[in-house]
């Protein structure tokens, strides 16, 4: 390699911010939240040290005009980052739908977090799952090293396709936790990201305008061409990650499948918790147990197609959701469940809501639930697990 | 010196967790004491929200409902609204929100329940910034202060929001601090006589977001008032002004050289915070003089 990448101890946030200094947005427009902020302190300091020069940070009154700017920015034709978590999320809904709608190429970094009422700051991923509808891309990142690359990814992704992507990484396990980092170089990262271009942009030399009202059939329209950009992700993200492996030698896939080889049982989940799945399936698998992890790191646009073929022929899978929608169950059990309607033979499913509200989830309970559910007739609902 | 007069009904609690040597405890204590056990507290996250108690412990003896950062004002509408359909008029709401709750983020709603002069108490913990996330900056954040997201000090000023509320014609708001105790009291007395929005804004000297000694937030708080960077005053309907205190006593320079905050401010923009705070001064005592 002709540039070489550096490694330092850093924590998910920190990561995230070293991914940005890469990238170098053109605006980045930034509201506090724990346990979001240490993003924005990094940015800031990185730009208070004159390391950031390129990139308008702006501060203001709250997430809602956070994101309204952010819009608007990638609309002026300029590459654009933001950062935030649960409330602040909640508080951008309505501009997530407006965003996606625009198709403005954000890309959006959101640390899980539990939503109020009451108040929590415990990992727990209902903040960004209910947006799964807006029309974002949504990812999910295991550690502070999938944190910087993802992000990096992301703008490949976002610019290519014309989407808005959001990447999550859960509160505290990896948003606070240090682990040694490999940050590349600025030319490996100008290299795999091509210049920022749009084809439609706010240009008083062409007077093009956005968002103005129309009609049905022009709204529905506006659906179908979201639908047709959402079903080129799965191979974006394909690709974003071959070629990011190419330069790093960290390959990444929507879907990765963990000792699934001749796995009977597999675990499905997403986020922080496939590091300590990992973990168990190793520890199962030293004691002669098939089991593999499958963890989804693409939510949106969902991998159906790939996640059948994952679980073609796998006969258990039991699916651990940090979540829990109300009324309905774990987020990803009910998904899964959808995805993989009419494949035959298909997998008994078990969905447990585990770690819901942040409650710590151990090797030791993962390889106890395995052995508990494996062989156990599934029901519909998802069950609660402790 | 100031003779306290002071009976403590412990509405506010000990075993808080403020902080040790916080004065928005101690000003919690005694805008509640006044206020009485007939009331609702309505609290944003904030400094104050993590004070007033964490599950399962409270440290008020009156009920609280933790609400959204964006929505103090239109939560205790909500809660006042409320009381009037049960038929309980006297009960006062009140908001315990920080700067970052009420200049930003809340001001929206502040302004849209001040428009309608909804019968309701609002203070402001005025920390000047944003403390329960590390401290950054808000709009309240004055001009030279460094935060978590302004490393090199801050280059706008801080926003005027008596200024602003005054202009909806707000039946009271006034400025008051922990260094000025029979002041807060006063003000906190007057407001709960006056139907309609009435707004407080208490300066807290922040410990740690400011730099100052665990011990001095009282004097950092006495000497924001004596040098007129925070003056006392009230203004009644959104035109009657009155000054509550004699006179400046000191510069601004020694206020700032007590908190880190102000540790990299060159000498211009010491002279600079100086002009700026004669400017508002004199502006202060002209709008004060006309109604004279
Ligand atoms: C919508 C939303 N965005 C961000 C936050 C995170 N947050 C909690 S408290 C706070 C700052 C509050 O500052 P201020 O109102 O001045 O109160 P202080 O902490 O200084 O007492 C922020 C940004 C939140 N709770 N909700
Ligand atoms: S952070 Fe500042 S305002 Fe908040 S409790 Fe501590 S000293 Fe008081
Ligand atoms: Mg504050």
């Amino acid at each position: 390699m002709s540039y070489t990448a550096k490694r330092l101890l850093l924590t998910g946030n920190h990561a995230v911010a070293w991914a940005v200094k890469r990238v170098r947005p053109h605006v980045a427009p930034l509201y506090p939240i724990t346990p979001q902020t240490p993003i924005l302190e990094k940015l800031t300091d990185f730009q208070s040290k004159g390391e950031l020069e390129g990139t308008e940070l702006l501060t203001p009154e709250s997430e809602h005009s956070a994101m309204a700017a952010c819009i608007s920015a990638s609309l002026t034709g300029v590459r654009v980052f933001t950062a935030t978590s649960s409330q602040g999320l909640l508080l951008m809904h309505e501009l997530l739908h407006y965003a996606a709608g625009a198709r403005a190429r954000i890309v959006l970094f959101n640390v899980n977090r539990t939503p109020a009422s009451p108040w929590g700051f415990w990992p727990d991923q209902l903040d960004s799952l209910s947006q799964r509808d807006t029309g974002w891309v949504q990812l999910y990142s295991e550690s502070p090293q999938e944190s910087l690359d993802t992000t990096i990814q992301a703008y490949r992704i976002a610019e290519l396709i014309g989407v808005p992507i959001m990447i999550s990484h859960d509160a505290f396990y990896v948003s606070h936790a240090m682990e040694p980092v490999e940050v590349p170089s600025q030319q490996q990262v100008d290299e795999f990201l091509p210049p920022f271009a749009c084809d439609h942009f706010l240009d008083p030399k062409r007077g093009q305008s956005f968002g103005a009202p129309l009609d049905q059939q022009n709204w529905n329209r506006s659906r179908r061409e979201m639908a047709a950009a959402m079903a080129r992700v799965f191979a974006a993200v394909t690709d974003a990650g071959k070629k990011w492996g190419e330069t790093s030698g960290r390959d990444y896939a929507p879907l990765e499948c963990y000792r699934m080889d001749g796995a009977t049982t597999v675990i499905v989940t997403m986020g922080s918790m496939c590091g300590t799945a990992r973990e168990a399936v190793d520890a199962l698998q030293d004691k002669g147990n098939r089991v593999g992890l499958l963890k989804v790191r693409l939510f949106r646009p969902f991998p159906v197609a790939a996640l059948k073929e994952a679980l073609a022929g796998v006969s258990c899978a039991i699916v651990l959701d940090r979540n829990f929608s109300c009324g309905l169950g774990g987020i990803l059990h009910q998904e899964l469940k959808a995805a993989l309607y009419g494949l035959k033979p298909a997998p008994k499913i078990h969905g447990l809501l585990s770690g819901v509200g942040g409650v710590n989830v151990s090797v030791n309970k993962i390889k106890q639930w395995v052995s508990e559910y494996a062989g156990a007739v599934p029901v519909n609902e998802s069950l609660w697990v402790e | 010196m100031e003779c306290i007069d002071y009976q403590d009904v412990d509405i506010f609690h000990s075993g808080h967790v403020a902080c040790a040597g916080c004065v928005e405890a101690l000003s919690l204590r005694v805008i509640l004491n006044i206020v009485g056990q007939d009331a609702v507290a309505v609290v944003p996250p904030s400094c104050t929200a993590v004070i007033c108690g964490i599950y399962p412990n409270s440290a008020l003896s009156i009920p609280a409902f933790h609400t959204s950062l964006e929505s103090a004002a239109a939560t205790a509408s909500g809660v006042k609204r409320a009381l009037l359909a049960k038929g309980k008029p006297d009960t006062t709401v009140l908001c315990l929100a920080g700067d970052g709750g009420t200049y930003d983020i809340g001001l929206q709603s502040l302004s849209s329940a001040a428009e309608r002069n909804e019968d309701i108490l609002y203070i402001c913990f005025d920390n000047e910034g944003y403390m329960n996330t590390g401290g950054q900056k808000s709009s309240s954040t004055p001009e030279g202060a460094a935060t978590g997201s302004t490393p090199l000090g801050k280059t706008t000023r801080k926003k005027n929001l008596v200024d602003i509320m005054a202009a909806h014609r707000v039946p009271y708001i006034t400025t008051t601090s922990p260094g000025h105790i029979l002041d807060m009291k006063a003000k906190v007395k007057k407001a709960l006589q006056i139907k309609g929005t009435k707004i407080i804004i208490v300066l807290i000297p922040c410990l740690a977001g400011w730099g100052v000694a665990d011990d001095a937030g009282i004097k950092a708080a006495r000497m924001a008032v004596d040098s007129g960077i925070f003056p006392l005053y009230e203004v009644e309907d959104g035109e009657r002004y009155t000054v509550n205190q004699l006179a400046r006593t000191q510069s601004v320079k020694p206020y700032l050289a007590l908190q880190k905050r102000y540790r990299h401010i060159s000498e211009e923009q010491v002279e600079q915070l100086q002009i700026h705070t004669d400017k508002a001064w004199q502006q202060l005592l002209l709008r004060a003089d006309q109604q004279q």
